[in-house]
């Protein structure tokens, strides 16, 4: 009991530091401190699935708590290091949206986010029920920050953090999917990396700069 | 009404005919796919490919025939095809029977002509035309067969696609192009029409079998929506004006088989709807519907033929005249459904066999100088009238046997187009009798507009056969025209034997009508008592015999024959015609395309939208010219056109092309399903 008890105080704490780098991104205009922060998120991910493992038993979540400390604490990040090495993109200017007003966005959205979430965590049974509205605070900031910023390379960090907290949402609310689901996931942010990491290139080949804005002169009229 | 009588029919379960005819169907098929083994070889497609088709043709006509003429029960079966719990149904009956009997009938000669038409070099490959012409009339028949909405919408996209394909199988040539996208675009249209007419059709059953239809029973309201939703879909698939724009620009479009196919047997396919929703599903309710029809026709038959009168094209005056041919049988159903309406089943009765063996008869005259036209094409390059002529001496088949589809059009007997015209105008002559107090003073001045339509369309073809085989050549080039190859005219022989046939022996196609008749109205037709005429009504009412009127047209001829023999002796002296005081003649004296619609443009000049161009006086070359447009393109088309284009301009802001504005859609579009499930 104390154990349990024990765990899900952790966990909560853990969730809190998710949120806390969520909003830590927002803010973050360098892109290699973005990246930093993403292997953080991961790092969190793969702990507190840890704790939920041991609690629950699942020798299924040791498996997937396996394949997040690989892939999203040590692969990913390695590999948007390399990528933004290569393309010489340490630094992202100036946001669309400045950075208080974000912020601000942000908040609203975590508010509506715990709004959202209270029905669902009435119907949760896992010990990890009180985080689920802390995941979708997560996958809306990361959407946010998508929103807010101009560089390709940030809104693929965006969409992986996205997807950070969707994987949050699910242990917390169910012990994860299925492992078949987790595996196709796993495999198709390494795809889309890949792709968007050729993407990058062809971007910049063709108009000398990664500034999304470019793209807009693609339009039909 | 008396509902019943639909649901009596009895039903026999997996009949051979039935069998028999999905295997041809699925030969049809087949046969277009083989050819894509040899997909360049023209040899192997045309030579063999299409005249197995043409016997699958006629396969399918002797089965309908049979089944007609024994007048079996209906057969139905159920094919596990599709998708899951939704097994496809298919039925033949009386109805389909018939349609199926005119599909197989001109679909044989057409398919024999397109063995000896398709040449190589000429838009898409050999094998891919095959394909798209057998999944074309394979697509026909099964939208004949479909027993249920699904089924029935599927073959009948197929047959759109099918068609659109080969309408722009010249697609390099922009005209071709657009053409084709208009046909495209009222075809579906159509289709979304008739797709919401099912589903007002099946009740709340939520039952798609035309069984279950049957059955349903409608409020007046939603029957009437329905019919209104029929008679718009398929009424713009049959060209009904004032949904018509398409077809005189794509059946131009198309290689001429395939307008002989699209004009001929196509149409058939949505008249076939109409009478199947009418009649079967809906048991016709009210008399306006038959007095929507009505009008509809007769507007379309006089537009059909006005605009057919000042066509320069000879295609295109084809096209219209299709028009014209739709408005009759349009015009027969609608006094159909008007007597059935008042519970007069003979009458209707009547009315529904003009309208059905018109039907026939157009399929069989309008292949035929549909395809006659290819030959044309193929033998000078020209498909203006302002550059042919002369033609009877250089092609004498291909004029004799587009002279007997000729006549046939311009509905002079003996030939088949008079059989079904006169019925007409007797079924109109009984309309005095309607118990409604003003129609039975209006319908019958229908009768007026009817033979004021047969009378142009008689005009018409004077035009369309003398600017194009009489006279003298107007081009110079016209002079290389050579025949048509025999394929093509055992083709085209086919076609005018069957119109010589029906018009002749009228009986067979109307004891053939009348069993259909039998079964959607519940009163059938007889030919009468005597072999030699038909005198549906009683024969003190009227009647008509093919064979006497050919006697008597031969025993003139021969009679004029044999006195001119002994009255100027037996000698003949060939020498040159008198030339009226003229030392030389040449082809421009001759009467033109634009000179001899002339009377009709200023007759019906409300119709039409017209740009003239005058050559002035001083011209070396005067050309007149002049451009013809339909007034419904600026009334209808255009306003619809432009509605859609501001339309499409204002969500188009949407689209302004910055990455983070689409993801801020998406985002938004997540909170506002977040708050939906809060």
């Amino acid at each position: 009991m104390l154990k349990s008890h024990l765990i899900a105080q952790l966990l909560k704490l853990l969730a809190a530091g998710l949120l806390l780098i969520s909003f830590a991104m927002l803010s973050r205009r360098r892109t290699q401190r973005l990246i930093t922060l993403y292997a953080w998120q991961g790092a969190i991910l793969f702990l507190s699935t840890c704790l939920v493992a041991w609690d629950a038993g699942l020798t299924e979540l040791w498996y997937s708590a396996a394949l997040t400390l690989i892939l999203k604490v040590v692969a990913m990040p390695w590999i948007l290091h390399r990528l933004i090495q290569r393309l010489g993109a340490q630094w992202d200017n100036e946001p669309l949206v400045n950075i208080p007003i974000t912020m601000l966005a942000g908040l609203v959205l975590v508010i509506f986010a715990f709004g959202l979430a209270q029905p669902i965590t009435m119907m949760a049974t896992t010990i990890t029920r009180h985080t689920i509205g802390i995941a979708l605070a997560v996958i809306l900031l990361s959407f946010l920050m998508m929103i807010t910023r101009r560089r390709a390379i940030t809104q693929v960090i965006g969409f992986l953090a996205m997807e950070n907290g969707l994987f949050f949402a699910a242990t917390s609310a169910t012990y994860g999917m299925p492992m078949v689901i987790e595996l196709g996931i796993a495999l198709d942010l390494l795809v889309a990396v890949f792709i968007l990491g050729i993407f990058f290139f062809q971007i910049r080949e063709q108009f000398d700069s990664l500034d999304l804005h470019h793209l807009e002169s693609l339009r039909e009229d | 009404m008396s509902a019943p009588r639909w649901l009596s029919a009895a039903t026999a379960l997996h009949g051979p005919t039935l069998h028999s005819l999905l295997f041809l169907v699925a030969a049809w098929v087949i046969l277009g796919a083989v050819g894509l083994l040899r997909p360049r070889s023209v040899r192997f497609v045309a030579h063999l490919l299409f005249p197995l088709g043409a016997v699958g043709c006629i396969g399918v006509a002797l089965l309908a025939g049979t089944f007609l003429a024994t007048g079996h029960t209906a057969e139905a079966m159920i094919l596990p095809l599709g998708l899951p719990d939704l097994p496809f149904h298919l039925r033949l009956d009386a109805l389909s029977g018939f349609f199926l009997l005119i599909l197989g009938m001109a679909g044989a000669g057409i398919s024999i002509f397109a063995a000896g038409y398709f040449r190589r070099g000429e838009g898409t490959a050999p094998a891919l035309l095959g394909l798209q012409y057998h999944v074309f009339l394979a697509s026909m028949a099964t939208v004949i067969l479909a027993d249920d909405a699904y089924l029935f919408m599927v073959a009948w996209e197929t047959m759109a696609l099918s068609s659109y394909f080969l309408v722009t199988s010249q697609h390099r040539i922009p005209e071709i192009r657009r053409a084709g996208f208009l046909y495209l675009l009222m075809a579906h249209v159509g289709a979304i029409c008739i797709l919401l007419c099912f589903g007002v059709l099946q009740g709340g059953s939520w039952q798609f079998t035309f069984d279950a239809m049957r059955g349903a029973s409608l409020a007046p309201f939603w029957a009437t929506i329905a019919f209104a939703l029929a008679l718009l879909g398929f009424g713009a698939k049959a060209g009904l004006v004032p949904l018509h724009a398409w077809l005189p620009e794509a059946h131009p479009a198309a290689p001429s088989p395939v307008s002989a196919m699209m004009s001929g047997l196509m149409l058939n396919t949505a008249i076939y709807g109409m009478l199947r929703i009418t009649f079967d599903l809906l048991h016709v309710q009210f008399w306006q519907w038959g007095a929507a029809m009505l009008t509809l026709g007769l507007f379309s038959a006089v537009f059909g033929a006005a605009f057919a009168a000042v066509q320069t094209d000879m295609k295109r005056l084809l096209a219209y005249s299709s028009i014209e041919n739709v408005g009759l049988i349009f015009t027969g159903i609608g006094l159909a459904v008007l007597f059935d309406a008042s519970h007069m089943p003979l009458f209707a009765a009547l009315a529904l066999a003009a309208a059905l063996i018109h039907a026939l008869n157009h399929a069989l005259f309008k292949s035929l100088l549909f395809l006659a036209t290819g030959s044309v094409l193929h033998a000078t390059r020209q498909r203006s009238l302002g550059k042919l002529g002369g033609l009877i001496r250089r092609m004498p088949w291909v004029a004799f046997l587009a002279l007997i589809g000729t006549l046939a059009i311009a509905g002079l007997p003996p030939l088949n187009g008079f059989v079904s015209e006169w019925l007409l105008l007797q079924s109109f002559l009984f309309t005095p009798r309607l118990p409604q107090a003003f129609l039975n003073m209006l319908v019958p001045l229908g009768a007026a507009v009817l033979a004021l339509t047969v009378a142009l369309a008689a005009y018409v073809m004077v035009k369309f056969y003398g600017v194009i085989f009489l006279g003298q050549p107007r081009e110079p080039s016209l002079v290389d025209a050579h025949d048509a190859n025999w394929l093509e005219r055992i083709g085209l022989g086919w076609l005018a034997a069957g119109c010589v046939f029906i018009g002749v022996l009228p009986q067979f196609a109307l004891r053939a009508a009348g069993t259909v008749t039998g079964k959607l109205i519940g009163q059938t037709v007889t030919p009468g008592a005597s072999f030699w005429r038909i005198a549906p009504v009683t024969p003190e009412q009227a009647s008509y015999s093919g064979l006497i009127f050919l006697a008597g047209i031969v025993a003139a001829i021969g009679i004029t024959f044999l006195l001119v023999r002994l009255l100027a002796h037996g000698r003949m002296r060939r020498t040159a015609a008198w030339d009226c005081g003229y030392p030389w003649q040449t082809s421009r004296m001759q009467d033109t395309a634009e000179g001899f619609g002339q009377p009709i443009r200023h007759m019906f000049g409300a119709f039409f939208r017209m740009e003239r161009d005058l050559p002035s006086p001083s011209d070396e070359a005067p050309r007149y010219r002049i451009h013809i447009e339909d007034r419904f393109w600026g009334w209808i088309y255009q306003p619809i056109a432009r509605a859609v284009q501001r339309i499409a301009d204002a969500v188009s802001i949407l689209q302004g092309g910055r990455l983070s504005v689409y993801l801020l859609y998406s985002f938004l579009t997540l909170l506002a399903l977040l708050v939906f499930v809060l």
